[in-house]
């Protein structure tokens, strides 16, 4: 945006000043009509191959809600009842997101350890283990859940791991972002005595970066719960099974399902708000 | 004195720091074994089947061709997998199986072989000898040695042979023999097509100095329809599931981009119109992040029926609350002189906005819908699993089969290549149009 050569009068100033204004103006003109044009045929496209239209279903997306409050308030007395049986399957659900991302965690820093470069052990692999955590992050949870329910039987165990992959991707690549910002002098200092590699990463390294790490791991954990939920719909047990059989019971089993959605939205913003409390301490008192 | 003070506080502190860094390990230590009882790792080395990892990996990577007999109503068949879909014709048949009436002939790798004789079937197998199966009422087996190998799996209704050269099974209904390949069967071309019984040299030269073999079209063009409609893999449904997918992502993040951006003014502090709606819509941004994505994709596929458009609105619904907060959080930190030099050449509040925050903040939030719009891409799978859409539908209904797993290698390979496309994608338009404004 800064003109090569300066203009030697204010009129010509003005009349380049101009134009590029003008230009710029076409530009997202032009940038903003072919996202419309992109948007409108892509929501067409989308409604063509759908089931039922969006405007036909409008007027419906309460239909269900209401139908399950007004069951749910009628059997309001089942509704705690509902709630204490679901428990179980909510822990469940925790311990997938919270196993995960403990192991998740702790192969993305050993990641992102090896795919910094300047701590590295071995930096002619540095591009290897970057494309692994690539990987890791790009296929979903749900393709190696599945995969896994094969092979070992429906239950957490394949939640669990498949999150565990998916977030050790997620902070293998976020982990080597902070650590490229770690201060190199205590690792100095940590060879100059003789300090082997796991010693200067454990001693130099982790204390400078350990509370970066552990605040994306809590903003982890949450996403992982909404995660680990999900998975329980397709088949890994936990919360999201619950929800699964309450609705394919369909009327009738409306306040069960009622109660399944109360639980785990409280969950949900109960750990969203102590994540976010936890990190805000961190950043202020570290 | 200070001194002795000073010693004991650091001493102290030491003791903390060995403590802290004993115990954390200890807690993690704890919570695993925790773990290991509650997910009832033990029970899962029972629970868990090994053959099917080895089905899995083995089918992944290699294909199978059945010779089937139907020993109810006689008559054999070649055919890739079993499937109806996939029956060699006369001409097509590979020629290591010779079909003459009732009687075959099947020539297996190192050595072996097995022929069919009406309902009598000898394996012969080179290094033990040759099994004769008889159907009568049951099934009879004479072998050359008294005791039953243990690769040899018979009872009075069903016998099946696996050998290092493949497997031949027998029951009353059917007489099969599988013999396996590497690779993906008719990943190009299925059976009814031309191209499929010429090498890829063939395949060219038709291209370029063949003679049409359908008048009306090039060569070129039959084989990339044939490729394009290919009944097993059918590419085309599969380019269209991934656009399906993208597309879900594309109406999602930036539906909800541009429906939260006037709703985050109302929620900023320093925009908004009165104190109770900021309170209102943070609420409901709140209340929208809350409820999961799940709990919408299960409301919205109630009321839209099952398909791609119920896919955006569930990632929109979601979305918009968390770019609401985001964008609300991002016009708070708007410096406010820019907008004071705007309103000082005597501009509309409307001017205002257009020129005084839209440039500051622009960057922030494309940049923040370009990361989401990526790990969209990723949910969009997942949700497309749920509402029955996209290539997370068929990658469900191809697992769900449990033998189409060179399909579902196939989607994996293609999902994991989207991602990344799309990853790579975001990150370039991050740069484009955020390079400069930000100094960066």
């Amino acid at each position: 945006m800064t003109l090569s050569a300066a203009p030697d009068n204010g009129a010509e100033l003005r009349a380049s000043y101009l134009a590029l204004t003008r230009r710029r103006r076409i530009y997202s003109g032009l940038f903003l009509l072919l996202f419309i044009v992109l948007f409108a045929t892509g929501f067409r496209v989308a409604e063509e191959r759908n089931a039922g239209d969006f405007l036909a279903g409008l007027h419906r997306i309460f239909d269900f809600p209401a139908a399950m409050i007004s069951e749910a308030v009628e059997k309001a007395q089942n509704l705690p009842g509902h709630m204490i049986d679901v428990l179980p399957a909510l822990v469940e659900t925790l311990n997938i997101a919270a196993v995960s991302t403990l192991l998740g965690t702790l192969m993305g820093g050993f990641l992102a350890l090896l795919a910094t470069r300047g701590l590295a052990p071995w930096p002619r692999l540095i591009g290897v283990f970057r494309r692994v955590s690539d990987i890791l992050r790009a296929v979903p949870e749900i393709v190696i859940a599945l995969v896994l329910i094969f092979v070992l039987g429906a239950g957490p165990v394949p939640a669990a791991i498949a999150i565990a992959l998916h977030t050790a991707g997620a902070m293998g690549k976020l982990f080597s972002e902070v650590n490229e910002n770690v201060d190199l002098k205590p690792l100095e200092g940590l060879s100059s005595v003789g300090a082997r590699w796991g010693q200067r990463m454990a001693l130099g390294v982790i204390p400078q970066v350990a509370p970066n790490y552990f605040s994306y791991a809590l903003l982890r954990f949450e996403i992982n719960i909404r995660a680990s939920a999900i998975l329980g719909f397709v088949g890994a047990g936990g919360i999201g099974y619950e929800l699964k059989n309450a609705m394919t019971f369909g009327q009738g089993k409306f306040d069960e399902a009622a109660a399944i959605f109360i639980v785990l939205f409280v969950t949900i913003v109960v750990f969203d708000q102590l994540s976010s409390l936890v990190r805000n301490r961190l950043v202020n008192g570290g | 004195m200070a001194d002795i003070a000073l010693q004991t506080a650091m001493l102290d502190r030491f003791r903390w720091k060995r403590l802290r860094a004993l115990g954390l390990p200890l807690l993690v230590l704890g919570y695993l074994a925790y773990i290991t009882v509650a997910f009832d790792i033990a029970g899962l080395a029972q629970r868990a089947r090994i053959e099917n990892a080895a089905i899995l990996l083995g089918d992944a990577i290699s294909y199978k061709v059945h010779v089937t007999r139907d020993n109810r109503r006689g008559g054999t068949e070649v055919s890739i997998e079993g499937s109806r879909r996939m029956v060699f014709t006369e001409e097509l048949r590979p020629d290591w199986v010779q079909l003459d009436g009732d009687q075959a002939e099947i020539a297996l790798p190192m050595g072996h072989s097995v022929s069919y004789d009406g309902p009598v079937v000898t394996y012969h197998h080179p290094g033990y000898g040759d099994i004769v199966l008889t159907l009568g009422d049951g099934i009879e087996m004479s072998l050359p040695t008294e005791t039953v190998p243990e690769w040899i799996n018979a009872s009075n209704s069903r016998v099946s042979l696996t050998t290092e050269a493949g497997r031949l099974s027998m029951t009353r209904s059917r007489t099969e023999v599988f013999r396996y390949f590497p690779g993906w069967e008719l990943f190009f071309f299925d059976l009814d097509s031309p191209f499929h019984a010429m090498s890829w040299g063939e395949v060219f030269a038709s291209f370029v100095s063949g003679p049409r073999i359908e008048p009306a079209v090039p060569n070129l063009l039959l084989a990339l329809d044939d490729f394009w409609t290919n009944d097993i893999w059918r590419h085309g449904v599969v380019v269209w599931a991934l656009g399906e997918t993208i597309l879900m992502a594309f109406l999602g993040t930036f539906g909800a981009a541009v429906i939260s951006l006037p709703l985050a003014f109302v929620a900023a502090k320093n925009f908004s119109p009165s104190k109770p709606a900021r309170f209102l819509m943070r609420r409901i941004f709140d209340f929208v992040r809350g409820v999961d994505a799940l709990i919408f994709t299960i409301i919205l596929s109630r009321a839209f029926g099952p398909g791609p458009m119920t896919g955006a609105l569930a990632i929109l619904t979601t979305d918009t609350g968390s770019f609401g907060k985001m964008f609300s959080e991002a016009l708070e930190n708007v410096d406010q002189k820019q907008i004071e030099g705007i309103r000082s050449t005597g501009a509309s509040s409307v001017q205002r906005y257009r020129f005084g925050v839209i440039p500051q903040v622009m960057p922030v939030l494309l940049s923040q819908v370009l990361y989401l719009f990526e790990s969209n891409t990723r949910s969009a799978t997942i949700i497309g699993a749920i509402v029955g859409g996209g290539i997370g539908l068929l990658l469900t209904q191809a697992i769900q089969t449990t033998m189409d797993w060179e399909k579902v290698t196939y989607y994996i390979i293609l999902i994991v290549l989207m991602v990344i496309a799309m990853d790579a994608l975001s990150g370039w338009l991050r740069k484009k149009l955020i390079k400069g404004d930000t100094g960066r």
